[in-house]
């Protein structure tokens, strides 16, 4: 099977190097798929799930926040504002942030920013698939 | 004798505190290896983001929209970010880190607005009797990019509100142990690199490359400032780490000599107390 070099890189430091098969991202305009030989692409990415899949072992995810993805002679380079495995993620914490930015939203606070509550319940959310999964590793199919 | 005591007592002061100072250099060595480490972690980033963006201006772009943190305006107010350590004790670099834009400031003929990060360049702006925009401190030894972005932030309002019309920062730049330049860099207008005629990818932007270039420029501005404080704690705790060293290796000097003067002095108080007793015992034979 036809690989390409993935990185996910942040500001604090190099997450994740290594030969995949394909990888999907959370597109601003949706997810997308790229695997190996891809054209030169260059899109935002927002706060979602990140999927790697790479041959004979179970796929791995990765909870990223908003960022950029560069497609560039078969190499992948992901540059995320955060991103983590799952067993980086608190799930408590996690949960906890789901739960304060329902209520922001649900009350309307005068002094909530709403597209600000939107974006981290929608960060909090993506961590909590995140990790959830790893805990029910997802079914062959 | 009373001098011996008192030299004595000055050999275990000088002591202690050659003490301090070589605990101090090895909090400081160790301090810096983890911010150097810091700096290589995000080099990655940085370096495809310049790329990035580089790729991004080169694009044949409508003249009308040029990006607001792209577009040069003449300059009627500068605003200055100067980046300095909290504390003191490393030597000359607060100094002259300090000189370094106050020189600045005093060039140049337009207004210009200090933000200080770091304690001793705000000490140094309150006593100089500038107007300060903003302070920020305490940020710590291992910054995340999440404590910056305040700064950033400040920045970029202030440049896109029109308040000024140039963003700079002055840090100081880690050049090697023993060295460490101030150095002053634009912030904004943004500036990217310019690529070699054809060297541009032709990437497929997706939405538009006006769109993409819209989100990248702010985490370019952010990324900047990050890496120019990182490359200050760095400088920081090396310049600390040497005038440690050098703290260290006077007191043992001194330390040194202080014995050599102990010696000397007891040496000849037994000498005139040999003296004493000889002469004693002379004056009973005679």
């Amino acid at each position: 099977m036809p690989t390409m070099q993935l990185e996910i890189v942040t500001a604090e430091r190099l997450v994740y190097s290594d030969q995949v098969n394909g990888v999907v991202a959370p597109g601003i305009e949706g997810d997308l798929g790229i695997l190996p030989h891809h054209a030169p692409l260059l899109t935002t990415l927002q706060a979602g799930e990140l999927r790697i899949m790479k041959e004979g072992q179970p796929d791995t995810y990765m909870a990223i926040s908003s960022g950029f993805l560069e497609v560039m002679a078969n190499r992948v380079v992901v540059l995320a504002d955060t991103a983590e495995r799952a067993d980086e993620i608190d799930e408590a914490r996690a949960q906890e942030a789901v739960h304060r930015t329902q209520e922001q939203l649900e009350h309307r606070a005068a002094d909530v920013d709403l597209e600000r509550a939107v974006a981290s319940m929608r960060r909090a959310q993506t961590r909590l698939k995140v990790v959830r999964r790893r805990q029910r590793p997802p079914t062959t199919g | 004798m009373a001098n011996i005591r008192i030299i004595r007592r000055r050999i275990r002061s000088v002591q202690n505190s050659a003490k301090i100072t070589k605990a101090m250099q090895m909090i400081a060595a160790s301090k810096m290896r983890r911010a150097q480490q810091l700096t290589l972690a995000g080099r990655p980033y940085s370096e495809k983001m310049r790329d990035v963006l580089a790729d991004l201006a080169a694009q044949p772009a409508d003249a009308e929209e040029v990006h607001p943190l792209l577009r040069h305006r003449d300059v009627k107010r500068i605003e200055v970010i100067h980046i300095t350590p909290d504390r003191g004790l490393c030597g000359g670099l607060n100094s002259n880190l300090n000189r370094t834009t106050g020189r600045f400031i005093l060039e140049q003929n337009v207004p210009v607005s200090v933000v200080t990060v770091g304690r001793k360049g705000r000490d140094f702006m309150v006593r100089f009797g500038r107007e300060v925009r903003a302070v920020f401190t305490d940020l710590g030894d291992r910054p995340r990019v999440a404590d910056i972005l305040p700064i950033a932030r400040l920045a970029i309002d202030d440049y896109t509100s029109g308040y000024a019309d140039q963003v700079l920062i002055t840090y100081a730049d880690f050049v090697t142990t023993a060295v460490q330049r101030p150095v002053m860099q634009k912030l904004l207008p943004v500036e990217p690199a310019s690529l070699p005629p054809g060297q541009a990818t032709g990437y497929i932007y997706e939405p538009r490359s006006l769109e993409v270039l819209d989100a990248l420029l702010p985490r370019f501005v952010e990324m900047q400032l990050y890496h120019a404080l990182l490359e200050s704690i760095a400088s920081e705790h090396s310049a600390r780490m040497v005038a440690m060293r050098a703290a260290t290796d006077n007191a043992l000097d001194m330390i040194d000599s202080l014995t050599l003067m102990l010696n000397k002095a007891r040496q000849e108080s037994i000498t005139r107390e040999l003296l004493d007793i000889v002469g004693g015992a002379a004056a009973l034979e005679g």
